[in-house]
């Protein structure tokens, strides 16, 4: 019988080692953070807490505004041209610290990441003319979304982190070929994109394009009406996609959302209205900024539908609730804090080896206005 | 003492296996085939077989075979048949039902929805087929047929789930994926899309059924081992002629809580809290997304949820004006805008 008990005892052990395999063992510390017996609670395992990240000091100290201009200075600078050449320098200096790996070969080291050695104004390497939009990207965010970015902003380091590529990106999901054979109809595998569950992996593409509808699911009456045709299926990818901003910041459902009615506003803690404005500036950044660049990308760059790497909101925040734990990095260089003024109201031309970027200036409200219903 | 609390059956008996009684209708014979297990003793009676297989539970074991063949093989076939990540995948893959843009059509390409046709129609096939035979065995017996119509309250949420819902909303993709985690995660995303299934009513009852059957269960199980020893577990002659063990049960109860169920009503009350679980909760799943859309608006309409007080957060979107962005200036990128940037070599950056 002792055999017996054992052997029992074994089993049961194996059973729940088996199926706890998911679960982080050990003590969780709870902390209450909304209105008594709603089960409004942040839980956190000290056990298992993820680094913010070291932020890099400035390469030196900020040169003064003052000096002649880059562009007056420097040959076909299109977009920090209207800040002092010392200042520029600073920038280009950080900014290759931040993205040039520290391993990268010779000739791709230092400036010539980017850069012709032989002519720095030369646009020849594909990098520079990323880069060049890549700061606008920043400017914009850091200008127009403080919804979001508040007065912290963020800097190229914010996603990079010594990257050329940054660590957290994702790409179309290659669709069905209508085949049986290895179609999971876009979900049914572990991932932690979706916290290892087994719904939906391909929903960034849905939620996170510029012509994104909106993620909501649930409807505004009682009783059915054709103002909400969504589905079960839908609400899935809703639920993955939640997933992942739960996963992107360390957080329970809880740190938005009142789970007793997850779409109800007035229920809802004030970080959800802020995780929207997060929703509405990578949807634009991803259709303005990263998107027409697919052309300018080598294939190497490029996911298997051949569109490039996109912002999600793991790419800024690395499983933190305020991007490296909310240090104020980018007041130290105030040349990525505002769009250069001048060139902001162009048509919408296709420039060469680019596609053209979606909304014209006149379209933007009305396409823009569609997605954020997100 | 300690020889009562028993938690595996302690007495076995061997001898001429028990064949039951002759047959009063036409039923097929029964394979006679008998053996004793000590261990299967430990927890049920030792005596295996005879058994009645008969043609509905030939073909109802047919169909459910194939339809475990089918959903395995999906499965098999979604990880590219290997068999590796099938063992390590096993609990996320899934047989999916057709997408919404079938509509209820049952001509679906058998990739795209139509094995779950299948399967679920051999799914359907055998559980009723099955519960044919247990109602035409229970009559065989000259038994009530109770255990047919539990059965049956069982199955009545299967196809409200499965068919009768999907059917009224026009689509197979309100169905149930056949999968381990593929179907829990449906059914969460099925209470966030309908505004918490906490708030429907019929998922309320069918919760209390399904938490008062398990505590009737316990309660029962356990009175009835307590008394094991004055002969409480043989229950049927206690309803009879009841004696010390019921007497005790009983008194146990009515100290207790003042109130004591009969050795035989103690069944039915299980008998109701079990089929209650499923048909509440099958009337529970029929109502959603066809009568009501949203069970949380539902509940504060009817005073069913309590009211918690305003965090006074504005959906932003009412007010949200979308900045314009910075345009791409053609003169931006290269100093000849008729020059391109030379395309860059693929192995350029890496």
């Amino acid at each position: 019988m002792l055999t017996l008990s054992k052997l029992s005892a074994m089993a049961a052990l194996a059973i729940a080692g088996l199926s706890l395999t998911a679960c982080e063992i050990g003590p969780k510390q709870s902390q209450q953070t909304g209105y008594r017996g709603t089960g409004i609670v942040q839980i956190t395992d000290p056990q298992n807490v993820v680094s913010p990240g070291e932020v890099p000091p400035p390469p030196y100290a900020l040169p003064a505004p003052s000096g002649p201009k880059a562009s007056e200075v420097y040959q076909n600078v299109k977009v920090l041209g209207n800040i002092s050449q010392e200042e520029f320098d600073y920038t280009m200096a950080a900014i290759t610290q931040w993205i040039v790996p520290a391993n990268a070969p010779v000739e791709q080291a230092g400036c010539n990441y980017c850069h012709n050695a032989e002519n720095l104004a030369d646009d020849s390497k594909y990098t520079k003319v990323v880069a060049r939009r890549m700061i606008q990207m920043t400017q914009n965010i850091n200008q127009n979304y403080t919804d979001h970015v508040k007065q912290t902003g963020v800097t190229c380091y914010t996603c990079h982190r010594g990257n050329a590529v940054p660590k957290y990106v994702w790409t179309d999901p290659t669709p069905s070929d209508g085949r049986l054979m290895g179609n999971k109809r876009g979900q049914n595998t572990p991932a932690s994109s979706v916290a290892y569950s087994s719904l939906p992996i391909g929903t960034f593409a849905k939620y996170m394009r510029g012509k994104s509808g909106p993620a909501r699911v649930i409807s505004k009456t009682i009783h059915p009406t054709t103002a909400n045709l969504q589905r079960t299926k839908d609400a899935e990818g809703n639920y993955a996609i939640m997933m992942h901003l739960s996963q992107s910041l360390g957080v329970n459902c809880t740190y938005c959302h009142n789970s007793r009615s997850f779409a109800r506003w007035e229920q809802s803690s004030p970080q959800r209205a802020l995780a929207w404005y997060g929703l509405q500036m990578v949807k634009a950044t991803n259709e303005n900024y990263i998107h027409p660049l697919t052309s300018v990308f080598p294939a190497n760059r490029l996911g298997p539908q051949g569109d490039p790497y996109k912002a999600n909101c793991a790419t800024c925040h690395q499983m933190q609730r305020k991007p490296l734990g909310g240090a104020q990095m980018a007041k130290d260089y105030p040349a990525l804090l505002t769009l250069a003024p001048g060139g902001a109201v162009s048509p919408a031309a296709a420039m060469p080896g680019m596609e053209a970027p979606a909304p014209a200036a006149g379209a933007a409200p009305t396409a823009a206005a569609a997605a954020a219903g997100n | 003492m300690a020889s009562y609390q028993n938690i595996f059956t302690q007495v076995q008996l061997r001898g001429h296996p028990e064949m039951g009684m002759p047959h009063k209708d036409d039923s097929e014979p029964r394979i006679p085939v008998t053996a004793y297990s000590y261990w299967m003793g430990k927890l049920g009676q030792a005596q295996l077989g005879p058994l009645y297989l008969g043609k509905l539970g030939l073909a109802s074991l047919l169909f459910g075979s194939l339809s475990i063949a089918i959903m395995g093989l999906n499965m098999l076939a979604s990880v590219n048949w290997n068999p590796n990540r099938f063992l390590k995948e096993f609990f996320w893959l899934a047989l999916e039902p057709p997408g919404p843009e079938w509509g209820v059509s049952v001509y679906v390409p058998l990739a795209e929805g139509g094995w779950w046709i299948i399967a679920g129609f051999f799914l359907t096939a055998s559980i009723l087929l099955w519960w044919a035979r247990t109602y035409l065995r229970a009559k065989a017996l000259g038994m009530g047929t109770h255990i047919a119509w539990a059965f049956a309250s069982a199955i009545w949420l299967y196809l409200v789930l499965g068919i009768i819902r999907p059917f009224l909303l026009g689509s197979w993709s309100e169905a149930v994926p056949f999968g381990i985690f593929p179907h829990l995660d449906w059914t969460a995303a099925f209470s966030i899309r309908y505004g918490n299934l906490f708030y429907n009513p019929f998922h309320a009852l069918s919760i209390a059924f399904l938490y008062g059957s398990t505590l009737l269960f316990a309660m029962h199980g356990a009175t009835i081992l307590a008394v094991g020893r004055y002969g409480g577990e043989r229950e049927i002659e206690q309803i009879y002629d009841r004696g010390t063990a019921s007497e005790r049960a009983g008194l146990f109860w009515r100290w207790t809580m003042g109130f004591n169920a009969t050795m035989e009503s103690i069944h039915r009350w299980a008998w109701w809290f079990a089929v209650l679980t499923t048909l509440t909760g099958g009337i529970g799943i029929l109502l959603t997304g066809t009568v009501v859309d949203n069970w949380y608006l539902w509940a504060q309409e009817h005073n069913f949820a309590p009211a918690y007080p305003d965090t006074g957060v504005v959906d932003p979107s009412t007010t949200f004006v979308p900045p314009s962005e910075a345009v791409i200036d053609p003169n931006q990128m290269v100093e000849d805008p008729g020059t391109p940037p030379a395309a860059p070599s693929p192995v350029e950056g890496n």
